[in-house]
């Protein structure tokens, strides 16, 4: 853990790093593969879909003796459609049959518990309409097109469009590994999960806005310092909050994979299991775009841009000059730029790396 | 303590801790002493948690109805729901909206959920009824004799309202004021035939009620002598009372009623057999009338709706009031009794005291026969306190395992930090409790499943400001700063870090909270709730705590189980000049 604290540090310091905005190509390959991965998953397999969305009833035993094969049996035979049946952690049943209806849901409710020996009314009986789960969806969907409308807009205003335009590309992104990684494993879908997936979106931005918010810092007065172009300040930003990054991921998926491998342990399948199933793959993948995808795709953005276009010329000129000149140069160029950086800024330097290095060599400074 | 006069005092509120701890801390006193005053101790359950029936309901565009379902036909049907559930003595039953097409009905525990549903699937029952006599709504004392009441005639109804108790004060001639009447109102007034079986009705209505006749003749007919004892006993105050009314009434005979006339008084009803139903009405509404400048109910019949209309306001309007009255009657309650002057048939009119909504209410259960839209049986959850309670019990050990992977996390990262850290977890869990526990009573909050799931996701949100400001605590520290300008100077940044970041997830939160139904819901209000306890926390306690504890030497040396170990850190050594220099000049506003 004190490594991890060292790390930290040393991030910080800009002594290590990695290169996130300049290996963008590696990591926007993964992703694109991952995408098409999922879309060509969605595309063969599809979603396998909740009894929420086909219409059914679920019903629920209290601990029994029964076996699932034995009541997988005599469910099919009660209802004429095959069931799916779990056991849950508690030792009862879950049995689900879809296409019963309401009066179907009654019989159904008191053969089993004739067939079972377990008192009627300790079944529980969860009926559901094929049109819930896809009002739920609907309502989902409707949802994210508002809330993706929303966040742009907000972010196009506290940053600016870029980091708008990257987000909401990120978001996307996050959705479809989700939604691929259901169509891929064959997790079952339901509204516990829509309700994870629509989680993941104020999740995953959170991750992307606190990035966004250091980088934002990291840009102020660059066109008056030539030292760094702005793909290099993004990678800084990155890696400077990368240690924050890594503690607000696994603080966020603890609570959830506790819910989801211990309540979900206990329990079985049930709405907990769903949303927490959801809301891990969505933070992990949250949590990843907004390191590997948002970012860069800022820095890609923001480098077509004129001004960042001939920061960028400046600065590799002067490099090229520096290299001429030798190390004294060098020295007079880290002057140079302390002075164009205002002390404002430099408070604001967590992430701007130029001053840490230049202190850090006592010649530079005193 | 020792420690607070070294080093400088950063100005404003920062330099304020104690007053924003003070806050909080009247906060949590306030909502935890609320909480023992409303004599609420733990949230309200959600019916998943509880056990109980929730029943959801989906409303369906009829065709040509395109746009029936809109706010107000979706308030109307919540209302003749709610009567109808809590009819069968169902105590905290609720009718709730959800969204834009749904109507959740959740019956706790411990009732008939079969009669509920039932009671919620059919359609109401809307008739429009002759009224025979109206009273005030107490129940009558026993002298007046059954004639008077059966009367026609104005001054015998004077005389049993002077017989009522004192809490039926609407007086007969206030209420048909009151009430809507028909436009023919204007109309010179009918010829005043106190015979009603002179009206010519074809009906077999009018005998099996002799007593409507005018003549003072005391009922023979058992039937009638029993409506009238019924009438008699009638308490419509008596929510009970009323309740049991619409049971067992058949269309076809008279029958005993409550209504609440325009003054929001409760009346009693004896009204005649159904001579026109729902169905019958084609289309009503409410609408501003423009030339008068008020608010009318136009209604337009079916063919066979015209005929039967005509023939009850032709007979009626021949009467002396109240006979001159026809009751609509939904579900067995009286909902409007407006005066008929003039024979009318396809379509009518129906003017009165009218607000916007009255008229638009009224219309719309006249046009849709009772629900103002029809509905789908959506879902059906039944479920046991057993397993309500089991998904409880798994949910909070989930959210303690949870907690405690955090705070082992916390600990081993931030070490002394983390005292903080769990500080400010804690007060953020009993303020989100205490208001989750006040919201109950106060907006009908109840903690579901989805809402406990939402509250141990909120965990997360929740230390993760923590982390941000920690870690631009450390970087300060790194820059080289002790720590009590490191807490001031890394403030202000991980603040706006912390806004911006809770600004989306609460826009993510509200997004979901306003678009989805039912269970969403619940998780979407807990993650809003959380997320704005959490600027709360961070601002007015981990923030000041923060500044106070920097005063500590454990802290403020860099103690290596403080978290805070400069070296362990990485602080680069030469400390920067502009600390050196500015510290001196604020030191004496200390000493």
């Amino acid at each position: 853990m004190s490594r991890l604290g060292n790390l930290g540090a040393r991030l910080y310091q800009g002594e290590v790093g990695y290169d996130f905005v300049g290996k963008r190509k590696v990591w926007y390959g993964v992703s694109i593969l991952i995408t098409i991965t999922a879309i060509v998953a969605l595309a063969v397999q599809g979603l396998n879909m909740g009894i929420e969305f086909k219409g059914g009833a679920v019903f629920t035993t209290p601990k029994s003796e029964v076996g699932v094969t034995r009541a997988t049996e005599v469910a099919e035979e009660i209802s004429d459609h095959i069931p799916i049946v779990q056991e849950l952690g508690t030792g009862g049943l879950r049995i689900q049959i879809s296409g019963v209806d309401t009066a179907e849901a009654d019989r159904v409710q008191a053969e089993l518990a004739k067939a079972l020996n377990i008192e009627a009314d300790k079944i529980n009986a969860d009926l559901v309409g094929p049109s819930w789960g896809e009002q739920i969806a609907n309502k989902a969907w409707t949802g994210l097109g508002v809330f993706m409308l929303l966040v742009v807009v907000y972010l196009a205003i506290a940053f600016e469009w870029r980091m708008a335009v990257a987000a909401l590309v990120a978001l996307i992104h996050d959705i479809t590994i989700t939604v691929g990684i259901y169509s891929l494993v064959g997790f079952e879908v339901t509204v516990g999960t829509v309700i994870g997936l629509l989680t993941i979106l104020g999740y995953s931005l959170y991750d992307t806005v606190v990035v966004f918010d250091s980088l934002k810092e990291g840009q102020k007065d660059i066109t008056k310092q030539t030292r760094f172009t702005y793909s290099e300040i993004a990678n800084r930003s990155i890696n400077s909050t990368l240690v924050r990054s890594i503690n607000t991921t696994v603080v966020a998926l603890l609570p959830v994979a506790g819910l989801l491998f211990i309540g979900g342990g206990f329990l079985g399948a049930g709405m907990l299991n769903d949303i927490s199933l959801s809301l891990f793959v969505g933070l992990a993948a949250g949590a990843y775009s907004s390191i590997f995808i948002a970012t860069p795709l800022v820095a890609d953005l923001k480098e077509r841009d004129p001004q960042m276009k001939a920061l960028k010329k400046r600065v590799l000129a002067k490099r090229a000059a520096a290299e001429a000149r030798g190390e004294a140069g060098e020295d007079q160029q880290d002057e140079a730029s302390d002075a164009a950086v205002p002390d404002g800024a430099a408070a604001a330097g967590a992430v701007v790396g130029p001053r840490g290095r230049g202190r850090g060599r006592p010649s530079g400074r005193r | 303590m020792a420690a607070p006069n070294r080093g400088r005092r950063p100005a404003g509120a920062q330099g304020k801790p104690g007053r924003a701890l003070a806050l909080i801390l009247i906060a949590m006193v306030a909502l935890t002493g609320g909480m023992f005053w409303a004599g609420q101790l733990t949230p309200r359950l959600g019916i998943d948690l509880a056990g109980g029936t929730t029943i959801t309901l989906e409303a369906k565009n009829q065709p040509g109805q395109e746009n029936a379902v809109n706010e107000t036909n979706m308030n109307t049907a919540v209302g003749i729901i709610e009567r109808r559930v809590n009819g069968l003595g169902v105590s905290e039953a609720e009718v709730q909206t959800q969204g834009n097409s749904h109507i959740i009905v959740n019956i706790p525990k411990g009732t008939n959920s079969e009669q509920a549903r039932e009671q919620v699937g059919t359609t109401a029952q809307l008739f429009f009824r002759p009224v025979l006599t109206v009273a005030a709504g107490g129940p009558a004392a026993p002298e007046p004799s059954p004639s008077a009441s059966t009367s026609g005639a104005p001054k015998d109804d004077k005389d049993k309202e002077t017989a009522t108790p004192p809490s039926g004060t609407p007086s007969p001639s206030a209420t048909t004021q009151g009430r809507a009447v028909t436009e023919g109102l204007k109309a010179p007034a009918a010829s005043p035939s106190p015979s009603a079986s002179t009206s010519g009705s074809p009906k077999a209505s009018e005998s099996p009620a002799p007593g409507e006749s005018p003549a003072p003749t005391p009922s023979a007919d058992p039937a009638t002598a029993a409506l009238e004892k019924q009438f008699t006993a009638l308490d419509c105050t008596d929510d009970k009372a009323r309740g049991k009314l619409g049971d067992n009434v058949k269309p076809t005979e008279p029958s005993v009623a409550c209504g609440k006339n325009s003054a929001g008084q409760w009346e009693k009803y004896i009204l005649g057999p159904a001579e026109v139903n729902g169905k019958d009405v084609d289309d009503a509404k409410g609408q501003l009338d423009q030339q008068r400048g008020m608010w009318i109910v136009t209604m337009d019949f079916t063919e066979a709706g015209a005929k039967k209309f005509q023939k009850i306001t032709s007979r009626l309007s021949q009467q002396q009031p109240p006979m001159n009255q026809f009751a609509i009657v939904l579900d067995g309650e009286v909902v409007s009794a407006p005066q008929v002057n003039q024979t009318l048939s396809a379509s009518a009119e129906i003017t009165g005291s009218f607000d916007q909504e009255s008229a638009q209410n009224l219309g719309n259960i006249l046009s849709y026969g009772a629900l103002p839209l029809s509905f789908e049986e959506d879902s059906v959850t039944t479920v046991t306190a057993a397993l309500g309670g089991e998904q409880l019990k798994a949910g909070l050990i989930a959210g303690a395992i949870g907690l405690a992977l955090v705070v082992i996390y916390l600990v081993v990262y931030y070490r002394g930090l983390s005292l903080i850290a769990l500080l400010s977890l804690g007060v953020s869990a009993i303020l989100t409790y205490t208001i989750m526990t006040l919201l109950g009573p106060a907006i009908g909050f109840a903690l579901n499943l989805p809402a406990v799931c939402g509250a141990i996701v909120a965990i997360g949100i929740t230390a993760d400001s923590f982390i941000v400001y920690f870690e631009r605590i450390r970087d300060e520290i790194r820059e080289g700063r002790t720590l009590r300008p490191a807490v001031e100077r890394a403030w202000p940044r991980a603040r706006r870090t912390v806004l911006v970041s809770d600004f989306v997830s609460f826009l993510a939160a509200a997004v979901l909270f306003v678009v989805t139904v039912g269970k969403v819901q619940g998780f979407a209000f807990t993650l809003g709730l959380t997320t704005l306890l959490d600027v709360v926390v961070v601002f007015f306690f981990t923030k000041p705590v923060m500044t106070l504890l920097a005063r500590r030497k454990f802290f403020a040396s860099g103690h290596p189980w403080s978290g805070l170990d400069p070296k362990r850190l990485g602080a680069k050594p030469p400390l920067r000049r502009s600390r050196r220099t500015t510290a001196p000049t604020t030191d004496p506003k200390e000493a």
